[in-house]
């Protein structure tokens, strides 16, 4: 089926909601490939940084420096002020949508600390994190989708985009698989914004929904366009042990503690001012250390989150959704008991490169690709580097999304259409087509768990080049694999098993780009971390990675970006201690 | 330990009608249930058809009838269904395939009740005001992830799908004692129409499924007692 818009967003976490609202004008089409509200926005639990200095004094230029600092300065410094400053608004706009925001006695917002987070560049932890309890990503998510009602957005649910359609030079469309009847849709418009979020499954351990297979990075790198710094990975420090389902890091920010087999608080012999605050790619290279020194909890592969010491009232209001997993998933009582965790696939500072207004931009000198925008986990702005503290995930897509939004708004009020290329739905076809007809007798579900455990073993928290090798050949052998997988489900009808093989087509090729960029960074930068190069190398690394899907399933093609500096000596690159 | 797992299968290109299948899968104890229905799925069955997404209990993808019970099928554990376990899709919708059923009408009732923040003044400067207790006042309903599990476990909904249902409600709950919204008779005005609150007979159901441990039938006698008295400052 055919359709026009003026606007497609695909993805309604967040950020694609976020910029949808800024198109009360246009038409606008939104496609999700699950319900709105089942976006993995709404699985962010801890809260969302803005400098409002409602309990102690704090400024936007403070949040810059940690973003900056805490990216191991690998951030465009130019958009880490956009952030930081466009924060503060955001935060209000969100509350006057509705957001329920837990207060202070006074009736402000509330803030609490969060790792990275300091006063006066560096000192101390600061209370920066504007949080509802700890399902701070639930209600934004609600707010967003509330304000969508109101606004009449037209949602197209349980779409799932396969294509990005470019011609002359500009994007002007996507084609999508409808879910329930098997059909594909073409959608025309004359701008595409890809809010898809990230792709934390292609790891055994991860926080991230069984959705987060990085669709829109895929489908991007595809059609030609470079995804940047997709090394940049991040685990989180505290995820529940073998489940991976996050503990929030506000549990810290409420004074949590880590604890070693040994019955040490570890944090403070590494980090001696933030401690158990410093940010997470740090935290999660000492939890891997004590675990390899032998301190892991009986001489096993994790460590404990130790909340007993916050009390039953602290942990039972602001930490409610956290504890009740412990408990569900483990069996762990965390008013008494220290709970396992271990550092769990979390977050892709890297994607799909984009100029400060959400533009895809294709090369090493900014070109956009007119039409085409990306917001959310699936951009890289860059504002994260190589490293995202946390809370800035959500100031990213409000504040990003937001942007992107209006950067649309402003395009399709001066452009036309282009057309559709010529036969403009056979690449999505043949991907279907060939997926319910072949008979190579290959498991997607083999392919999945294995790239899973390779990606665990070899591109995790600690690197290096014989791991990252093996890591190669075995996604180039998975691609080729691929090629075979054959369905039991040939239906039309919600034909889950064949979103599921096109998903993984996705994760592949987003792993393969992470593996490329990990190899060829010789360098210690944030979450890429090298056993082989342990130490920062300004002088040959301080740029991006460009990484180009090149001919034949696995290859690819590097190239480099300038990272953006701001003539400020404050921000000035130097060495990360906390 | 192995699971024996009875599933209700429908598959609208091949079935004339529901049928049951067995499975059995090794599982361990601590396993989710949503564990073993994806055991099936990728190692015996690819047809086995059902939705899930975060797998762990807050995105309300995955809510269906586990012995009887509407529950999500990542919360529960194989420990607490023990070896024999009945699955079937949720009760009061109706059924695409196999446990996936049609959310459309439920998200429709949803949008009925204005779920949005209603404002008529200017907005300030910086955030609204809002105590910790006025915050308190209206915490529970905003835990809601839109899972069905209330709705579909509710007879009044068997017997007549048009009513709006309990989720609708928490969701109404949620803004009319939200103390910044300006909304409340808009909302209560909607609600006690015919389909509104009244069809409630306070069995109780929704509020044993709901997987957010909200206290749903309180907070529906809550809303029916704003539309007796008019107002939403009473407890
Ligand atoms: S009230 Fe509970 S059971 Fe009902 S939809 Fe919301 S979360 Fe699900
Ligand atoms: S999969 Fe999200 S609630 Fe179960």
């Amino acid at each position: 089926m055919y359709q026009k818009f003026d606007v497609v967003i695909v993805g309604a976490g967040g950020a694609g909601l976020m910029a949808a609202m800024q198109l009360p004008n246009a038409s606008v089409a939104v496609l999700s490939k699950v319900y709105p509200t089942r976006s993995h926005t709404g699985a962010a639990q801890g809260g969302v940084a803005a400098a409002l200095g409602n309990l102690e004094e704090d400024h936007w230029k403070w949040h810059m420096y940690d973003t900056i600092k805490g990216g191991d300065y690998l951030v465009d410094q130019p958009a880490a002020e956009i952030l930081a400053r466009d924060a503060i608004d955001a935060i209000y706009e969100l509350e006057h949508r509705g957001l329920p925001f837990n207060r202070t006695p006074d009736g402000r917002i509330d803030q609490r600390r969060f790792g990275g987070h300091t006063r006066n560049y560096g000192e101390a932890p600061v209370r920066r994190s504007c949080y509802a309890a700890d399902r701070t990503g639930h209600m934004l998510l609600q707010t967003m989708y509330q304000n969508a009602i109101k606004n009449q957005v037209r949602f197209f649910n349980e779409f799932l985009a396969l294509d990005l359609l470019v011609n002359e030079g500009r994007v002007c469309g996507v084609v999508a698989l409808e879910i329930r009847t098997g059909e594909i849709h073409t959608f025309h418009a004359k701008a595409v914004l890809f809010a898809t979020g990230g792709y934390g499954r292609a790891w055994r351990v991860t926080s991230n929904a069984f959705a987060c297979m990085g669709d829109g990075m895929a489908i991007a790198y595809r059609r030609g366009i470079p995804l940047q710094d997709m090394e940049m990975y991040q685990f989180h420090p505290t995820g529940l042990y073998k489940v991976g389902v996050l503990l929030s890091e506000g549990a810290r920010g409420e004074g949590a503690r880590l604890l070693n087999g040994k019955g040490e608080y570890f944090m403070e012999r590494y980090m001696p001012t933030l401690k158990d605050l410093a940010p997470r790619d740090i935290v999660s290279r000492c939890i891997i250390k004590e675990i390899k020194e032998g301190r892991g909890v009986n001489g096993e592969d994790y460590v404990y989150l130790d909340l007993r010491h916050l009390g039953e009232k602290v942990i039972t209001e602001k930490l409610p959704d956290i504890t009740e997993f412990a408990r569900n998933y483990l069996g762990v009582e965390p008013i008494r008991e220290p709970v396992p965790i271990q550092p769990t696939a979390h977050y892709a500072m890297g994607g799909i490169p984009t100029d400060n207004d959400g533009r895809v931009v294709i090369d090493a000198q900014w070109t956009p690709l007119p039409g085409f925008y990306a917001a959310g986990e699936v951009a890289c702005v860059s504002v994260h580097g190589a490293n995202r503290l946390g809370t800035n995930s959500l100031v990213d897509l409000i504040v990003f999304g937001r942007r992107a939004g209006k950067h649309m708004a402003r395009f399709i009020a001066e452009s036309d259409h282009v057309p559709l290329p010529p036969h403009h739905e056979d690449f999505a076809r043949e991907m279907v087509d060939h997926l319910l007809t072949s008979k190579g007798g290959e498991s997607a579900a083999r392919i999945r768990n294995e790239l899973q455990g390779e990606m665990l073993e070899h591109v995790f928290v600690e690197r290096q080049e014989k791991g990252l090798q093996h890591a190669m050949e075995t996604v180039a052998g998975l691609q080729e694999a691929y090629q075979k997988v054959q369905l039991q489900d040939k239906g039309k009808t919600f034909n889950t098993e064949l979103v599921e093989a096109i998903e993984l087509g996705f994760l592949l090729e987003c792993a393969a780009a992470t593996v490329h960029g990990a190899l060829a960074r010789k360098e210690s930068r944030g979450a890429h971390y090298r056993l082989d190069y342990p130490e920062r190398d300004d002088v040959n690394w301080l740029k991006h990675t460009l990484i180009y899907k090149g001919e034949g399933a696995c290859n690819a093609r590097l190239a480099y970006k300038d990272v953006i500096l701001i003539d400020d000596p404050v921000f000035k690159p130097k060495e990360r201690k906390y | 330990m192995k699971v024996t797992l009875r599933i209700k299968r429908f598959d609208p290109d091949k079935d004339a009608k529901p049928y049951w299948a067995e499975y059995t899968v090794a599982a361990s104890p601590v396993d989710r249930l949503l564990d073993a229905l994806n055991t099936i799925k990728w190692t015996i069955d690819g047809t086995l058809t059902f939705r899930r997404s975060c797998a762990h209990g807050v995105c309300g993808s995955d809510a269906m009838r586990i012995n009887g019970r509407n529950r999500l099928a990542c919360k529960v554990l194989i420990r607490d269904v023990g070896e024999k376990v009945t699955v079937e899709p949720m009760l009061g919708f109706p059924v695409i395939k196999d446990l996936v059923v049609d959310m459309d009408p439920f998200f429709h009732k949803y949008e009925s009740i204005k779920p949005y923040l209603i404002t008529h003044d200017n907005e300030p400067g910086t955030e609204r005001l809002q105590s910790p207790e006025e915050r308190a006042r209206y915490d529970e309903g905003t835990k809601c992830i839109l899972c069905g599990a209330c709705t579909g476990s509710c007879p009044s909904i068997w017997g007549n799908p048009d009513w709006v249902g309990p989720a609708a409600i928490v969701n109404a709950h949620r803004f009319i004692f939200d103390s910044r919204d300006q909304g409340t008779a808009e909302r209560l005005a909607i609600l006690g129409q015919r389909n509104g609150v009244w069809r409630c007979r306070t069995i109780f159901n929704c509020s044993d499924a709901c997987p957010r441990g909200i206290p749903v039938t309180d907070l529906i006698e809550q809303v029916k007692r704003a539309i007796i008295y008019g107002d939403r400052n009473i407890d």
